[in-house]
C-alpha cells in the first residue's frame, strides 16, 4: 500500500516516492485541541476515553478538552435541518474556543465533522466574504473572534502517525496465537475522511492507509475485498428515520457478502457511524435471515481503532468498552491470546451486578469450549 | 431574484458542486443510493443544469432529492470536479424554504429530523442523546442498547464517561452558558427560522391530511409505501 515508503528521508524523490509525497499530510506529533463526537459518546464512549488515555498517559502529549465545545451539528447539516450558515458559525466557535485556549491543532473524533470542518475551511478559502460573514455572525451571537486553525487532524491520522510508539509498547500483536499468522483485517474508512478533499486524508481517496497503516504496524494482514470503499450506509437521514432504514442494511449488507470470503477476523473503522452499523446490521441481518458472517455462529468482531490500540497495548477488554458491541469480540481475544475475565464482562463499578443483555436469537454471543 | 434557479443559485454549494456536467454518469455508477432506490444524481444535476423553473420545482416537490446519503461518493470521481451531493443539499435547502418538502413522503420526514436531532442540538449541545435515542424507536440497536438504556448511569460510569456531569468528558452537561451561544447562533444564521418552517409546513400539511400532529409525526417516522427501492 505504500506507508513503508512514507519516510522519504534525504533520498531523492524518484518514482513511487515522489508519486506517493502527494498523498502524505502534515500531522503533529503534539499539543491538540480536542472535540468530541456525538454518536462515539453515545455508542462507543470508551473510545474517547481511550484516545486520551493513550495520547496523554502511553505516549505522554499534551491533548486538551474544553467543555464548553458542543456538537458541530454535522449531523444535523447531513440530514439538511441545520442551514449550512449555522453550521458554519458552530464550526467558527469551535476554532474560537480552540484559538481562546492558546491551542492550533485540532484533533477530531468525529469523520462527519472532520469532512465538516474540512469543507468550510475550503470554502472560506475560496468564498473570503462567506468567512468574513461567518466571523460576524460569531461575533454577534458570541462575542467570540474566529481564528483558523493551523491544522486539522482526524483522531486516527494521529494514532496512525504514532503507529510505530504504539508497535513498540505493545503487549499483544495481531497475530493468530495458535497458527502464529497474521489476523486478517478489513479497514473501513468513513466517507467523510478523504472522499471530499482527498489531500486531507493519509493516502488521499485512492490509497487511504490511515488504519491499514495501523494494522500492519500492529502485525495484522489487510484484507483487499471488491466492496471495500462501499459506504457502511449511514446515510443521515436514510437511518436516523425509522422509514428509511433499508438504505442503511442494504449497504452494509453488500459489503458483507463482498468481504465474508477472505473470511476476516476483525474490521476496524474510523467513523463514528460506521463501526455502530457493521456491529449492529450483523445483528439484525441474523435475525432476520438466519445468516452470520463470522466462524460458527458468530460475527466478523468491530473495532474502532482506539479499541484495536488499547487491545495491543494491553488494556482491559472490558475498560474498553468492548461489552458494548452486540457483535462478540471474544473470537478475537482468543485469537490473539488477550487474558480477560468473562465474569466481570457485564459488571458496573465494583463488580456491580447490573444483570445482562437478553440473548439474540441467531448471532451467537457466548463462547462455548466448542466454539472455537 | 425571484426564479427558482436563480435561489438555488445564490447557495455557494451550488456554485461550489456545479461547474459543467457532461453527463457522463459515473455519479450514478458509484452512488450507494442509485443502487438500491429509483434515484439517478446525473438526472439531477442535468435539470439543475437546464435552469428549467418548472423541472426544478417538480424536483423540489418529489421523493427523489431525499434518497441521497450525502456520502459524497460522487465527489471522488466526477471527471469535471463536480458534487453532485452538494447540489442535493442544495436542493433541499431550497425545498424547505419554500414550504414544497412536505409535497413528498421522503421530504415530509424533515419533521421528524428536526423533532430529533435538531431538538437535541438546541436542548443538550449534542446531536445524538442516549436518552433519547429510545430502545422502542431504535430495535436494530441491539438487545445490547435496551440493557444499555435499562442501566445508562451505571454503564457509562464504568466506561469511564461523565454523563451529564460538570467539567469535560464524554456525555459531560453542557454549561447553560453554552447552550445559550448555541441557541444564540441558531437565531442570528437563520437556524431558528428553518425549525419555524419545518413546523409551520407540517402543521399545514397535517391539516390537510386530517391528522392530528402526533399522527402526521408517527406517519412521516415509519411510513414508506414500498415505492421508493428498485
Amino acid at each position: 500500500m505504500g506507508h513503508d515508503i512514507d519516510n522519504i528521508g534525504t533520498n531523492p524523490l524518484t518514482g513511487r516516492r515522489r508519486v506517493w509525497k502527494e498523498y502524505q499530510k502534515v500531522i503533529p506529533s503534539d499539543k491538540y485541541f480536542y472535540v468530541r463526537s456525538c454518536i462515539r459518546q453515545n455508542i462507543f464512549p470508551a473510545s474517547e476515553v481511550h484516545f486520551l488515555k493513550i495520547m496523554r498517559e502511553t505516549l505522554g502529549k499534551d491533548v486538551y478538552e474544553n467543555p464548553h465545545h458542543t456538537t458541530c451539528s454535522g449531523i444535523g447539516y447531513h440530514s439538511d435541518v441545520v442551514p449550512l450558515e449555522t453550521s458554519m458559525t458552530i464550526v467558527a466557535r469551535q476554532f474560537a474556543l480552540m484559538a481562546e485556549a492558546g491551542y492550533e491543532n485540532l484533533a477530531v473524533s468525529c469523520i462527519t465533522s472532520f469532512g465538516l470542518y474540512t469543507e468550510f475551511l475550503e470554502t472560506w478559502q475560496h468564498f473570503p466574504h462567506i468567512r468574513e460573514r461567518i466571523a460576524e455572525n460569531l461575533y454577534k451571537a458570541t462575542g467570540r473572534e474566529l481564528v483558523l486553525p493551523k491544522c486539522v487532524a482526524h483522531a486516527s491520522d494521529i494514532i496512525y502517525s504514532l503507529r510505530d510508539e504504539i508497535s513498540q509498547k505493545a503487549k499483544y500483536r495481531l497475530v493468530n496465537k495458535n497458527t502464529g499468522e497474521p489476523l486478517r483485517i478489513v479497514e473501513h474508512i468513513g466517507c467523510h475522511y478523504a472522499k471530499m478533499f482527498p489531500s486531507k486524508g493519509v493516502g488521499g481517496a485512492e490509497y487511504p492507509c490511515v488504519l491499514s497503516g495501523m494494522a500492519e504496524a500492529w502485525g495484522g494482514q489487510i484484507v483487499d475485498y471488491p466492496e471495500r470503499r462501499q459506504c457502511c450506509g449511514f446515510g443521515f437521514r436514510q437511518y436516523l428515520v425509522q422509514a428509511n432504514r433499508g438504505y442503511s442494511i442494504s449497504n452494509t449488507k453488500k459489503k458483507f457478502d463482498s468481504m465474508e470470503p477472505y473470511h476476516p477476523d476483525a474490521i476496524i473503522t474510523n467513523c463514528p457511524g460506521c463501526p455502530y452499523f457493521m456491529d449492529r446490521w450483523q445483528y439484525v441481518i441474523a435475525e432476520m435471515e438466519g445468516k452470520t458472517y463470522g466462524e460458527n455462529g458468530f460475527g466478523i468482531p468491530v473495532l474502532t481503532y482506539e479499541e484495536l490500540a488499547g487491545l495491543v497495548l494491553g488494556y482491559d477488554p472490558w475498560d474498553l468498552g468492548l461489552q458494548v458491541h452486540q457483535t462478540s469480540v471474544e473470537p478475537l481475544l482468543d485469537k490473539m491470546g488477550i487474558e480477560y475475565d468473562p465474569s466481570q464482562k457485564y459488571k458496573g463499578i465494583g463488580g456491580k451486578d447490573l444483570g445482562r443483555p437478553e440473548e439474540p436469537r441467531v448471532l451467537k454471543t457466548e463462547l462455548c469450549p466448542h466454539c472455537l | 431574484m425571484g426564479k427558482l434557479y436563480d435561489k438555488l443559485a445564490s447557495d455557494v454549494r451550488l456554485e461550489e458542486g456545479l461547474v459543467a456536467c457532461i453527463n457522463c454518469g459515473t455519479c450514478t455508477a458509484v452512488c450507494p443510493a442509485a443502487e438500491f432506490y429509483k434515484y439517478d444524481p446525473k438526472r439531477i444535476v442535468n435539470i439543475v443544469q437546464s435552469q428549467d423553473d418548472d423541472q426544478i420545482r417538480e424536483l423540489l416537490k418529489s421523493d427523489v432529492i431525499w434518497y441521497c446519503g450525502e456520502c459524497m461518493s460522487c465527489v471522488t470521481r466526477c471527471p469535471r470536479k463536480n458534487a453532485p451531493g452538494l447540489v442535493i443539499m442544495a436542493l433541499r435547502s431550497l425545498s424547505q424554504d419554500e414550504g414544497y418538502f412536505v409535497e413528498s413522503e421522503k421530504g415530509r420526514q424533515q419533521l421528524a429530523l428536526k423533532r430529533t436531532v435538531g431538538e437535541n442540538i438546541l436542548r443538550k449541545g449534542y446531536c445524538i442523546t442516549p436518552r433519547t435515542m429510545t430502545y422502542e424507536r431504535h430495535r436494530e440497536a441491539g438487545l445490547i442498547w435496551k440493557w444499555e438504556t435499562e442501566h445508562l448511569e451505571d454503564i457509562f460510569e464504568r466506561l469511564g464517561a461523565n454523563l451529564d456531569g460538570e467539567g469535560p468528558g464524554v456525555l459531560r452537561q453542557i454549561p447553560r452558558e453554552s447552550l445559550d451561544e448555541l441557541d444564540r447562533i441558531f437565531e442570528v444564521t437563520g437556524g431558528k427560522a428553518r425549525f419555524e418552517m419545518i413546523e409551520k409546513a407540517s402543521s399545514r400539511k397535517a391539516a390537510e391530511m386530517g391528522m392530528s400532529d402526533e399522527e402526521y409525526y408517527e406517519m412521516v417516522f415509519t411510513q414508506n409505501n414500498g415505492s421508493h427501492f428498485k
